[in-house]
């Protein structure tokens, strides 16, 4: 490793001096702070061994146009991952079903690639032939974070081109669900025909409408009045039925599931401004309105269009298969180990679980130690120790040495899947209660309906000719073009600043939905902890003062998570130089510092026996081989947590359900407004009633969940949120997915979501002002086509532009609008 | 008069031609990623192609009769 500290004068001397001997850099590949060490390597600091290496690849391959194209376009390696293990890409079984084809030795492959982000990323995946020339040409769908590679089988094997984009740092996303491929993300491109047809159209019916609103020379105008109101007619009739298409489907189905949808009024008045304007042209009594027709489409597609520009490559619904490795690997009798795919796991056969895999079915521990970390499954935070005979249950994930497992039920039948199909049984609707957009277009069609009634009938005894006439008018002039823009726009909008600030969601009525909760359900193990990063509790530790900087500097050749915590919470300056220092996986470490002998670790490697002085989860210490105490380890809280509970706990009632013991009691009591309101060892099931209980006392419940035991809840509450360290993996099925490092935003984002709610109402006003104008227009028989060729527009894209903005200064008020980087 | 309505049906047709062309253009996927295409053109194409450009500089300057 090459360690050196910064020695210029920089931003970070001038502004902020520091008095440590170690400067924070920004690493020149990811952006990121230098926290403990730097790295220099050419002449640029790197914040870790990871980021180093990626650079040294692009460096020496010519390709060091990445770095100029974006600023910091790396993405840190924190997962920990480091040398995932990709041999079970060479079973020839996998890679049929992998690959897309293969033919005559060359073969192509789509990759899911999650640390897409950039248009750095963008080029260094399309110029992978400059890192390895078998890459025949590759190509990057950015929106759906999928690139494409054709390679030659001879130069390159899947499995070497995996592990080439691993080592940049661009790993594929292999899982068992991606790899059935029987789903199929195809885009809607039904929508752009629309499209193109309804501007097509509307551009030539104007061009075609036009000479009709000047007055000109009698002969002349009713020659065109016949012969463009004809071209009017034959260019209607595709904009109506073809682009207009999906409005009436849908109003058909709501109407046959007895519902009112905001299409209704939209498919009457479609079909109003046809109809009377075909009889209009055919009998020669006026020019028609099918301009308005033409627009009032366009206007209402594109505001379809830009509702649907949601994040194509985030799932939603992820099958429990995702969670799953897509091969295991298979003892047998001899000893001899081989790659299986996980669909042919049997009962009976002995599988390895080497450090940090997941079991995938319900098996015996036959040889080995298990320390198996259960904490997704059932949100206990504590790895459980297993001993050879003893039964692990699927979904745990081995947390130390390798061992070997007898399988006793097949995957379909493990714990995992039970409990994962037994959540997915809660009851639950798209609809937990109606929208208001639904409330309104039923009152909205009801009376314009009467109205349209009510004045048919009174013009029907004044001048019966004009009934119809004004009937219709009513039906076209207060088609809620307008009221139905307000949604992808403000909704939309709103939706489009959470997903630049790491919040996805589902769907827009979702921002309703979140708009109008009053209680909160968190749970701990995850989602107010963080996962991977612990803190250190030095009280029980029992060593000089001095001694605390020399175990420092041991801990600070380890990237093990404990090491770094223990690093970074004894106090010290400078790090002693330390010798003879030795790693040994899931035991501790040791290392000689300042003349003496320091091990720090389990208790069996440090004391030689086990120990019931500190909890699970203790550091044990020895110096010169006297035992000095222990640190306790603890999941760090999220960044601002305290800051967020205070101010939700103002607005919200707020509950907590965690699957883990109640050790945290004292620390989070402060924030929740009663006992009653913290609740342990929760089952799944347990978490699941809670949330229906407080369904059935009329609160409106949002609930935070990261884990498998949490999907139940997740389901039943009325907004589900799923916070993830890494938004691509399996997630539990939910209503948004949030990123964890921004969960500190959550307050703001559920005042946006208020303010957008309030936005939504303003703006519904403001369309029936305009509703307001057209219909006494219409009312009184005066609703002639330019008036409504002028009206239709000037509100739709007056709303448009209202609702944009107001969104803008909104999400502005609460600092959402620079978004974060990746 | 009527000559007006056969250029219409002229201007018309030549309008679908470019409808057409918006199709196709949807239908061969030029609308699936509209990002990746707005920065494709800003790559440069360098250095590696150095030896292969000044080859082909080469035979440019050798034929200058060559349509362009």
């Amino acid at each position: 490793m090459n360690e050196a500290y910064h020695g210029n004068i920089g931003y970070f001397d001038y502004f902020c001096p520091m008095t440590e001997s170690e400067v924070h850099n920004r690493c020149f590949h990811c952006g990121e702070d230098c926290v403990s060490v730097t790295i220099m390597f050419e002449e640029k600091p790197f914040c870790c061994q990871g980021c180093q290496m990626v650079y040294a690849i692009l460096s020496s391959s010519n390709s060091g146009e990445y770095y100029k194209l974006s600023e910091y376009p790396g993405v840190k390696n924190s997962t920990g991952e480091a040398g995932k293990r990709y041999d079970f890409l060479d079973n020839e079984e996998i890679k049929k079903e992998i690959l897309d084809f293969s033919d005559n030795g060359v073969s192509r492959v789509k990759f899911f690639i999650p640390n897409i982000h950039c248009s750095s990323c963008i080029w260094l995946l399309e110029n992978l032939h400059r890192l390895q020339p078998g890459i025949m040409r590759s190509g990057v769908h950015f929106t759906k974070k999928e690139a494409t590679f054709t390679f030659r089988e001879s130069e390159i094997t899947l499995r070497g081109l995996v592990e080439l984009l691993a080592s940049v740092n661009y790993a594929p996303y292999i899982s068992l669900e991606s790899v059935d491929k029987s789903r199929n993300k195809s885009v809607n491109r039904g929508l752009y025909y629309r499209l193109g047809v309804a501007g097509f159209c509307f551009g030539n019916i104007m061009l075609f409408s036009f000479p009709s609103y000047l007055a000109v020379d009698d002969s002349v105008e009713q020659f065109i009045r016949q012969n463009f109101g004809i071209l009017n007619i034959i260019l209607g009739i595709p904009v109506a039925f073809y682009s207009g298409s999906g409005f009436f489907i849908s109003a058909y189905r709501g109407l046959k599931r007895r519902f009112i949808s905001i299409d209704l009024p939209i498919a009457i008045g479609i079909m109003a401004l046809f109809f009377r304007s075909a009889y209009e042209i055919i009998s020669g009594t006026g020019p028609g309105f099918m301009d308005s027709l033409a627009g009032l489409l366009f206007f209402l597609l594109i505001g379809k269009w830009y509702q649907g520009l949601t994040y194509q490559a985030l799932s939603f619904e992820r099958d429990y298969r995702s969670y799953f490795p897509v091969a295991v690997t298979l003892v047998s009798d001899s000893g001899e180990e081989s790659i299986l795919p996980l669909k042919n796991l049997r009962t009976g056969m002995r599988i390895l679980i080497r450090n940090n895999e997941l079991i995938p079915a319900d098996s015996i521990l036959i040889k080995g130690e298990g320390s198996i970390d259960y904490s997704f499954v059932s949100g206990e935070s504590e790895p459980v120790k297993k001993i050879e005979g003893q039964r692990i249950y699927a979904g745990g994930k081995q947390a130390g040495p390798a061992i070997e497992v007898l399988v006793e039920k097949e995957v379909t039948q493990s714990r995992l899947t039970e409990i994962w199909n037994q959540e997915q049984g809660a009851e639950s609707g798209p609809n937990k209660w109606e929208s208001l957009i639904d409330v309104i277009s039923r009152y909205f069609t009801a009376i314009i309906l009467l109205l349209a009634l009510v004045t048919g009938i009174i013009w029907w005894f004044i001048n019966p000719s004009q009934a119809a006439l004004v009937v219709t008018s009513i039906l076209i002039v207060a088609c809620p073009c307008a009221l139905a823009m307000t949604l992808p726009f403000s909704f939309g909008g709103a939706m489009r600043v959470f997903g630049r600030n790491g919040f996805y969601i589902k769907r827009s009525s979702v921002v309703e939905a979140l708009s109008r909760i009053d209680t909160i359900v968190l749970d701990k193990t995850g989602t107010l902890t963080k996962n991977h990063d612990l803190e250190a509790n030095l009280d029980h530790l029992d060593l000089p003062e001095s001694y605390l900087a020399l175990i420092r500097s041991v801990a600070r050749h380890s990237t093990h998570p404990m090491s770094l915590a223990v690093y970074q919470t004894l106090p010290g300056m400078n790090t002693m130089p330390v010798s003879g220092f030795t790693e040994y996986p899931s035991k501790g470490i040791e290392g000689t510092a300042g003349g003496h002998l320091f091990r720090l670790g389990s208790d069996e490697f440090v004391l030689g026996s086990r120990s019931v002085a500190g909890a699970a989860g203790s550091l044990y210490v020895s110096a010169d081989g006297k035992p000095s105490g222990y640190i306790i380890l603890k999941h760090k809280y999220r960044e601002g947590m305290k800051d967020v509970l205070n101010s939700l706990g103002r607005k919200y009632e707020l509950h907590l359900l965690s699957g883990d013991n109640d050790a945290e009691f004292e620390a989070l009591i402060g924030f929740f407004p009663s006992r009653e309101h913290l609740n342990f060892n929760q089952s799944p099931l347990d978490k699941l009633n809670y949330v229906r209980k407080l369904k059935a006392e009329g609160k409106r419940v949002m609930m935070i969940g990261d884990g498998l035991n949490d999907a139940g809840a997740l389901h039943e509450s009325d907004c589900g949120i799923s916070i993830a360290d890494d938004v691509y993996h399996f997630s539990p099925s939910c209503d948004a997915i949030l990123e964890s490092r921004q969960f500190r935003k959550l307050d703001s984002f559920l005042r946006l979501s208020k303010n957008s709610r309030r936005i939504v109402i303003a703006s519904m006003m403001f369309s029936f002002f305009y509703n307001l104008i057209g219909l006494s227009f219409a009312v009184t028989g005066n609703l002639t086509p330019i008036v409504s060729a002028i009206l239709m527009p000037l509100s739709s894209v007056s709303v448009i532009s209202l609702i944009t903005i107001a969104i803008y200064l909104a999400a502005g008020r609460e600092g959402l609008n620079k978004g974060y980087s990746v | 008069m009527n000559v007006i309505l056969i250029l219409v049906g002229f201007s018309l047709m030549v309008a679908l031609v470019g409808l057409a062309a918006f199709f196709w253009s949807v239908r061969t996927g030029q609308y699936d990623d509209p990002y990746s295409s707005s920065v494709r053109i800003l790559f440069d194409d360098e250095q590696p192609e150095e030896s292969e450009s000044k080859v082909a500089d080469a035979t440019r300057s050798a034929s200058p009769t060559k349509k362009i």
